[in-house]
């Protein structure tokens, strides 16, 4: 049973990452990487979330009726939200104003969603709530990849500390603008996406159309 | 009159929900296939987006925000940490009326917007828009305005981006960055066009 647990941990981290395969929880993941600071609280926070919602959900399983599931989940995983979004307030003001509207946004994750009615609908809650943390730290891990390179070019720092000291500072490394922007925020996501399927060409997606090579006669 | 169209111009480029802000990311990368289902999406989000922003400033106006429980004789209460469950069950109750609503009076609508709708309620640029009013301060006029004009952006970015992968699917791309990574890439570029609106003001 150990062996499981282990796999329901992991395999979401790689193999079946809920961004780069999933495709769930893509907003936040681009909107709070800027800074790896702020990408390390989004990370606890969602999973945080996704384990606690996904073990109330599992233990209420067998009394939600299924065709208000949808509004049961939705209250569970706001209240969770609601509860993190205070302790923020409380203990880490500056980074809950980065944050701004991206943790009430938590909600709307697709991850918390998914995984809810994915495998806590199915599954005993201890079981799920392994399953929520593995997810949240699949999601967490492009969160930090994507948070590092981008704080790293993009303003010569890490956590806050300066790595590269930058020409401003009398240094020698000229930051990267671009990737304090948004629009970085896809293309390393994209290229990501790309390094992860040529190690693991097995995730690479069909292409709708194939396009013939002329055969030399 | 002025200010309300100079906020309704950047809420739709500059601040656009989608390529500015990432909202609704999810949607508008798994529903952009086709143009035609994309422009689906794109009205019942204008249609759903332009009635909770208003209908939950309301709601934090009369209910939810420090002294307006005052009315019922309750001055000092503050309710907004019941924001965001109110929030998002404003907007799951109309999104199920509209689809009633739709259902009974304009079917012809809502087979085809059907699909989508049950969709729309874990749209984060749904909730994403309300967020923001609230953050902003918005009053009621703003925030019809900012509702409109936010999904108005957003349901152009999804068409526009259903436009490109129209042509993409026929373009020779590394077996990598098939299908989503290409996306992404896409859509990054797409981001920075649209970056150039920043600046415009009315």
């Amino acid at each position: 049973m150990a062996q499981t647990y282990r796999t329901m941990l992991v395999d979401p981290m790689v193999d079946n990452n809920p961004i780069t395969l999933q495709v769930l929880g893509i907003c936040s993941a681009l909107a709070v990487t800027s800074s790896l600071k702020v990408a390390l609280v989004m990370t606890i926070a969602v999973t945080v979330v996704t384990a606690f919602s996904s073990m109330f959900i599992s233990i209420l399983r067998s009394q939600i009726p299924s065709s208000i599931r949808i509004i049961v989940q939705m209250i569970i995983i706001a209240s969770l939200v609601i509860v993190v979004d205070q302790i923020l307030r409380a203990f880490a003001y500056e980074i809950s104003r980065t944050l701004s509207v991206f943790v009430g946004l938590i909600i709307t994750n697709c991850i918390v969603m998914g995984r809810a009615e994915a495998f806590a609908m199915k599954n005993p809650p201890f079981a799920s709530f392994v399953d929520g943390i593995g997810n949240g730290l699949g999601y967490g891990l492009i969160l930090m990849l994507v948070g590092f390179v981008r704080e790293l070019f993009g303003s010569g720092s890490l956590f806050g500390i300066t790595i590269l000291e930058t020409t401003n500072n009398g240094g020698w490394y000229v930051p990267n603008g671009l990737l304090l922007l948004p629009p970085s925020a896809f293309f390393v996501i994209g290229l990501l996406i790309w390094a992860f399927r040529s190690w693991k060409p097995e995730q690479v997606e069909e292409r709708e159309y194939k396009i013939q090579t002329v055969e030399a006669h | 009159m002025e200010e309300l169209l100079s906020l309704a111009v950047r809420a739709i480029f500059v601040e656009n929900m989608a390529l500015a802000f990432f909202l609704g990311m999810c949607t508008f990368l798994a529903v952009s296939k086709k143009i035609a289902t994309a422009i689906g999406l794109g009205i019942s989000v204008i249609v759903v987006q332009s009635i909770t922003v208003p209908a939950n400033n309301l709601i934090l106006t009369y209910l939810l925000a420090p002294g307006a429980l005052s009315w019922a004789g309750f001055p000092d209460v503050d309710l907004t940490f019941l924001g965001l469950i109110s929030y998002i069950g404003v907007i799951a109750a109309m999104v199920q009326i509209l689809e009633m609503i739709l259902d009974k009076y304009f079917p012809p609508l809502y087979n085809a917007l059907g699909v989508f709708l049950p969709l729309i309620t874990v749209n984060c640029a749904i909730l994403g828009g309300s967020l923001f009013m609230v953050e902003r301060d918005y009053n009621l006029a703003e925030s019809t305005v900012y509702g409109l004009s936010s999904g108005f952006g957003w349901a152009l970015a999804i068409t526009a981006m259903a436009g490109v992968r129209e042509k993409l699917k026929y373009s020779d791309i590394p077996d990598g960055l098939q299908g989503l990574g290409i996306t992404f890439i896409s859509a990054g570029l797409m981001a920075m066009a649209f970056m150039s609106f920043s600046g415009v003001n009315l």
